[in-house]
């Protein structure tokens, strides 16, 4: 069983070479892509069965031993995450497929969104630090290349400072890598839990910041966010729901895994990662109710929504870690589907200002009915499983008594309300004024091709499972917890028992 | 040797950073590079000090370095150099289109930056009618 670990890279790396060999047959390439993020689904499940049911699974590539060779190690966050992200590339790719647009322009789109995948999952599945680092190449490469595939003046304008400030953020990286290996001379992760200890506080300290300023410049957390809503929109519709809903998960999923693994309590910065929870909370939802775009405002929406990740995690609690990696696994069903719903505004209205489009709810119903179900969802509205989410939050907050975050929580999520409230009253409800949009409403040419309506119903339909299967999810993510703040156990899966 | 590298490395950083803080592209993508450059160095002297390559026959192994970062540093290279390229390209494709290459501004941000504008000089408007209307009934 430990063989299927390093499948979810090697294979969508195998497909993306077969695709560029396949450049001048787009059937042949959409076969290949989607049979392997398909196989990436499957495998997925069975390691998220295997390994709650028998523990954290472990492989060391071309059999040197940790902490020499290539770690890699699925445990149950791991696990929860692949299972997640590989049903969103697949949906998002078949969204994709019926858009016509990107995927059919260029060849390189298969073989990117491949890399894309295989970068994602290498993340998460890593267990080590330099192939962390490897891993955030691979990925943000193929999205920097998803995100100017069209080369329109906007894409290049936004793009720029989009590859700009990643470049920054893994000079970061590299140097917390060099500094890491200098103090302990190890950079596999369950190695480094057991020697960044020994260092004295101020050093451990240091690491510890330098990791989260890191990680927080892709997550988009406060005060590093500011490129996230300049440079998502821009993207073509299918590809900035995969970026919303994927790429900053990777960045906290990185914050949740290096904090809780690497560091002693004492290094964790709890307090710190409160208040950045706080500020991003509040900033991205003040910044999501200024826009007129609605891709925009829905990403500046992300942003405020990591803010309650973080605060999960904040609190170093198990009730808070586990909310943290709920939130995390509805954020990026729900915020997927809220993206792709965006794409279909877009597409039948021919553009997404709210300025412009209105009246949706009845020239679009189904587009209508899409929306509002995950919008009911992130805002919290029972029984969604955005409300168990931020319900699961709250009470850890209680139960610390950091009063000031719950509040702070609670008001950002009546703004999330507000936000949700604008979108609909603007674009579903009302007439449109503008006479393009209104010529295009009409006409039957800018109808949804099914294979779109399709994909988005489907991620829809997961958004509802979740909250349908909200109750063994929540306890899956309590063991998650237990197994996040007992490290000890993740290190002698990976190094062996003697040690 | 290591002050050299250590010397080397602070002076990459420095320039590097204020060759980002410059408004031109081409300014910044350079200032990118000496970046990378100097946390590639940095990454290299991790190790500690030098010593005999490290292949088995070649030196007692006590007089080896170490291989690790050498090998980290390499692949980092690597990326550097292939997102080096890309970020020319995209450079070369932004002069295209717009014949210059100082960063602009976003767009959509002007845009609402001007609607609050809007919002306040209405604003302002209202107020001063309010005033007027005022000052009319105490006539």
């Amino acid at each position: 069983m430990n063989a299927l670990i390093p499948l979810p890279v090697i294979l969508p790396i195998l497909g993306a070479a077969v695709c560029v060999m396949a450049a001048r047959f787009r059937m042949v390439q959409r076969t290949i892509s989607i049979s392997v993020l398909t196989v990436n689904v499957v495998v997925g499940v069975m390691l998220f069965a295997r390994v709650d049911a028998e523990g954290i699974g472990v492989t060391q590539a071309g059999g040197w031993r940790a902490p020499l060779g290539i770690t890699l190690v699925v445990d149950r966050l791991a696990a929860v995450m692949l299972v997640v992200s590989s049903l969103m590339l697949l949906t998002v790719l078949i969204y994709a497929i019926g858009q016509r647009e990107e995927e059919s322009r260029f060849a390189a789109f298969n073989p990117v969104y491949l890399v894309l995948a295989a970068g994602v999952s290498a993340s998460f599945i890593t267990g080590d630090l330099f192939n962390l680092f490897v891993a955030f190449e691979m990925m943000l490469v193929a999205s920097y290349v998803l995100l100017t595939l069209g080369g329109r003046p906007g894409q290049v304008r936004s793009g720029m400072s989009y590859v700009v400030i990643s470049l920054i953020a893994s000079t970061f990286f590299i140097t917390a890598l060099a500094l890491i290996y200098a103090a302990t001379g190890t950079v596999n992760m369950a190695e480094l839990s057991e020697r960044i200890p020994e260092l004295s506080p101020g050093v451990r300290t240091g690491f510890s910041l330098l990791l989260i300023l890191v990680f927080g410049i892709k997550a988009g957390v406060f005060p590093l966010f500011f490129w996230l809503p300049d440079s998502y929109p821009t993207a073509p519709g299918a590809i900035t729901a995969v970026f919303a809903g994927l790429l900053t998960k990777v960045g906290v999923y990185a914050i949740i895994r290096t904090q809780t693994l690497m560091f002693p309590p004492d290094a964790q910065q709890g307090s710190l990662l409160l208040v950045i929870a706080g500020f991003t909370m509040v900033v991205g939802v003040l910044g999501a109710l200024a826009q007129d775009d609605l891709r925009r405002m829905l990403s500046f929406h992300i942003v405020s929504h990591i803010g309650y990740m973080i605060f999960g995690l904040a609190l170093f609690t198990l009730a808070g870690i586990a909310g943290a990696v709920f939130y995390v696994v509805h954020h990026i069903v729900v915020k997927t589907a809220l993206f792709l719903v965006a794409g279909l505004v877009e597409h039948r209205a021919g553009s997404d200002r709210l300025s412009r489009v209105g009246g949706l709810v009845r020239s679009a119903p189904m587009i209508a009915v899409l929306f509002a179900l995950p919008a009911l969802s992130i805002a919290g509205i029972p029984p969604f499983s955005g409300f168990v989410g931020k319900f699961a939050l709250v009470g850890a907050g209680i139960e610390s008594t950091e009063w000031v975050i719950v509040a702070v929580s609670l008001t950002v999520s009546l703004l999330t309300m507000y936000v949700m409230g604008r979108i609909w009253s603007d674009v579903f409800w009302g007439e449109a004024e503008d006479p393009e949009v209104v010529e295009r409403m009409e006409s039957d040419s800018s109808r949804v091709p099914w294979l779109m309506t399709a994909a988005t119903s489907a991620v829809v339909i997961m958004s509802l499972l979740l909250m349908v299967f909200a109750g063994p999810l929540y306890s899956y993510a309590e063991r998650t917890a237990d197994e996040l703040l007992h490290p000890q156990v993740y290190v002698e899966s990976v190094l062996g028992s003697e040690s | 040797m290591s002050v050299l590298l250590a010397f080397g490395t602070a002076v990459l950083f420095a320039t590097g950073t204020w060759l980002l803080l410059q408004r031109r592209l081409s300014r910044i993508i350079i200032g990118i590079g000496l970046i990378g450059h100097g946390s590639n160095i940095l990454l290299l002297t991790s190790g500690g000090p030098g010593g005999a390559a490290p292949i088995i026959g070649s030196a007692p192994a006590a007089e080896f370095a170490d291989p690790l970062p050498q090998a980290l540093a390499l692949t980092s290279i690597v990326i550097t150099f292939g997102v080096m390229a890309f970020l020319l390209a995209l450079g070369y494709r932004s002069w295209r289109i717009t014949h210059d290459d100082v960063v602009e501004d976003d767009v959509e941000d002007r845009f609402i930056a001007r609607r609050r504008n809007e919002d306040q000089i209405v604003a302002e408007g209202e107020d001063a009618a309010r005033e007027q209307a005022a000052e009319e009934d105490r006539l």
